[in-house]
């Protein structure tokens, strides 16, 4: 028969229990301790809160720095950097074409994924435009179809015109772009986050 | 003499750690009889996420979790270290039985109404789990770290991003930077290796822990009520006139069910073996088509089908609400009527989730709202003309990439209506409205074709129509 509110799965019983524990033996065998005075169970009662309190700012002091390590990233300022992408020759007026440069700030570890790529058209003479590669919707990479004069985007069928805008689709805006400048007779493009939202 | 020794280390031992003392009970609790076959799911998830334990442990020996090296590591466990493409396939295999049977224990418990009093922890701390069996898989797939790995981070820290205030710093939390770059595996790896499964062992453990604290429900009769006041009582007085022992009467299923379980999956991982790694994580090669493994296609196309103006709302506040409601079973109803025969709706609900889920899955797989990149031209037996027009038309047809949305004769994209019969439904003039100004996603070409292109191009949508039917033959 179970007792009063006892659970009904697994149950030891009573008579068992402990049975071959030796340190419940002795745990029996100390002797009751003496009656506290009221100052006596203040104090312990400060003791404990102060024990706790010092374990909890303990605890905190030694979490700082691990939370700040793996959430630093959130914090810092994007760094941006100019990337030369080649001389102006190289590139034709009004065609598009996919250009490779390194991050901003690559790890010494991060082998082929320190690179990235844009869309980069030469408009006019000397004057150009890099859109991303990141879909507007989720990031996707795009891709420019040159007889279409669109972009298109495999994931989930976004699609937009040459200079940007979006055709077709889900993606909430245009396709963001890159400053792009000239600079002693090279290209360059200056390095950005991934556009998020 | 040895028998002997034996007995007494065993003894010796038995006394001093107390294994006897803490497993016996465990073990010979009694459970009811009619626990059948429809009891094993739970175990069997269990089994699964331990073959995933010893898999991965395994894995790791090779696998490096860098940026630059992930993906050669796991070149070299596939195709050079020996049992490694077995290995990878008992992984893969393996978190799929545990996606697979977390989802149909879920159902039969709830089909059961076994999460009703005493047991509203037990499903609780099941949804917990579900989650984060989920997000094994996410992370696990981009441990992969090929291309199709790289670009799902991004799309997921596209997702975080849409959160308002805060999006764009999770967003950079998930990437581990600015950009998918050194810092963006390391992270994943973590938490798919330490953070979650360290999760899943406590939840685990207080998930087993409830079901011995409460029992394993006996299976539901109609009629029969859960009263809270009277359960437990009635419980007891069941398991009394009708229990078994745990061992062996009612574990010998799940064993035999997980062992069969097992086997399925190496013989997968021998016979079909695992995913093919991608190109390489390099995010300047753009000619990538990420896609999440099975477990997770429905919501690729729920992302697909979304209407724009909805779809943050969706990716934002629908798992809140799907999550939320999943939780809130238990707390919605915990007592009353337990069998299935008599709760239609949880029937109703139980077969609509998976048909929706499925029906998604299909859609998922099959994705047609992606442009088919690599449509070939039509041929000539399709088009009907060698030059002239019509075959310039086609030609157009294909160079401007319409036919990568639009389906004619069974070649080319489904984004786009089916343009098979397009010459039957559309006159010249609205299809160059249509084609120049364009419509609900679809493109204007105005500013790309010529005049004589266009004119082209409408000759040959106009010659897509039905066969004539042939003179009735006297």
């Amino acid at each position: 028969m179970k007792r009063e509110g006892e659970s009904p799965g697994v149950s030891v019983d009573p008579a068992k229990e402990g049975a071959g524990d030796a340190s419940l033996d002795l745990g029996q065998a100390h002797a009751e301790p003496p009656p506290q005075t009221p100052h006596e169970i203040a104090r312990r009662q400060l003791l404990g809160k102060m024990s706790l309190g010092l374990g909890v700012v303990c605890g905190a002091a030694i979490s700082v720095p691990g939370i700040g390590f793996v959430v630093a990233p959130i914090f810092r300022d994007p760094p941006r950097q100019w990337r030369a992408l080649g001389p102006v020759e190289q590139f034709k007026v009004g065609e598009t074409v996919n250009v490779v440069f390194v991050d901003a700030s690559p790890l010494p570890w991060a082998g082929v994924t320190s690179k990235t790529s844009a869309w980069l058209r030469r408009v006019a003479e000397g004057e150009f435009i890099a859109f991303s590669v990141n879909c507007a919707h989720l990031g996707c990479p795009v891709r420019w179809m040159e007889q279409a004069r669109l972009f298109m985007c495999p994931c989930h069928g976004g699609v937009y015109y040459e200079d940007g805008r979006v055709a077709a689709g889900p993606p909430p805006h245009p396709l963001s772009q890159y400053a792009v400048r000239v600079n002693a007779g090279q290209v360059e493009i200056q390095t950005d986050p991934i556009p998020i939202g | 003499m040895i028998k002997r020794l034996l007995k007494t280390i065993w003894s010796t031992l038995d006394d001093r750690v107390g294994l006897s003392s803490m497993l016996l009970p465990i073990l010979k609790h009694p459970v009811p009889r009619g626990a059948r076959w429809w009891y094993v799911f739970g175990s069997a998830t269990m089994f699964a996420f331990i073959i995933q334990v010893l898999s991965g442990i395994t894995l790791a020996f090779s696998y490096i979790a860098s940026s630059s090296q992930a993906y050669e590591t796991l070149f070299f466990i596939t195709n050079d270290a020996p049992f490694g493409r077995v290995l990878r396939g008992l992984h893969y295999y393996g978190a799929s039985a545990m996606v697979l049977m977390v989802g149909i224990h879920m159902g039969q418990v709830f089909l059961a109404g076994s999460y009703k009093f005493p047991r509203e922890m037990n499903w609780l701390s099941g949804v917990v789990l579900l989650a984060l069996t989920l997000g094994m898989g996410f992370t696990g797939q981009l441990l992969r770290w090929d291309q199709n790995a790289t670009w799902s981070v991004v799309v997921g820290a596209e997702q975080a991003g849409r959160l308002p205030f805060i999006g764009e710093r999770v967003a950079r939390f998930i990437l581990g930077g600015d950009t998918v770059g050194g810092a963006t595996l390391s992270r994943f790896f973590v938490i798919h290796v330490f953070l979650i499964p360290a999760f899943i062992f406590a939840g685990l453990g207080l998930h087993l822990l409830l079901v011995l604290r409460h029992g394993i429900s006996e299976p539901p009769v109609p009629g029969e009520l859960v009263d809270p006041k009277t359960y437990r009582a009635r419980y007891q007085e069941h398991l009394a006139k009708d229990g078994v022992p745990f061992w062996p009467d009612a574990a010998w299923r799940d064993i035999v069910f997980g062992a069969v379980m097992a086997l399925g999956i190496l013989a997968l991982a021998i016979v079909v073996g695992p995913p093919e790694l991608g190109a390489p994580p390099d995010p300047s090669i753009i000619s990538a088509d990420p896609r999440p493994d099975w477990y997770l296609l429905w919501y690729f196309a729920v992302l697909a089908l979304a209407p724009p103006r909805l779809e943050t709302f969706i990716i934002l506040l629908v798992p809140v609400v799907i999550g939320g409601l999943i939780f809130s079973v238990p707390l919605l109803s915990n007592k009353g009527e337990r069998s299935a025969h008599r709760r239609p709706w949880a029937i109703a609900i139980v077969v609509m989730s998976v048909t929706g889920i499925g029906a998604l899955w299909i859609v998922g797989s099959r994705s047609p709202w992606s442009p088919k990149f690599d449509a070939p031209p039509l041929t000539g037996s399709v088009v009907g003309a060698t030059e002239g027009p019509v075959a310039e038309g086609a030609r157009l047809f294909h160079d401007k990439r319409c036919l990568s949305c639009h389906l004619v004769a069974g070649h080319g994209g489904r984004r786009g209506p089916d343009l098979t019969h397009i010459g039957d439904l559309l006159t010249a003039e609205d299809m160059t409205i249509r084609i120049s100004n364009g419509g609900t996603n679809m493109p204007g070409f105005a500013g790309t074709l010529t005049p004589s292109e266009l004119s082209e191009l409408v000759a040959f949508l106009r010659s897509r129509k039905r066969a004539a039917p042939s003179p009735a033959t006297p």
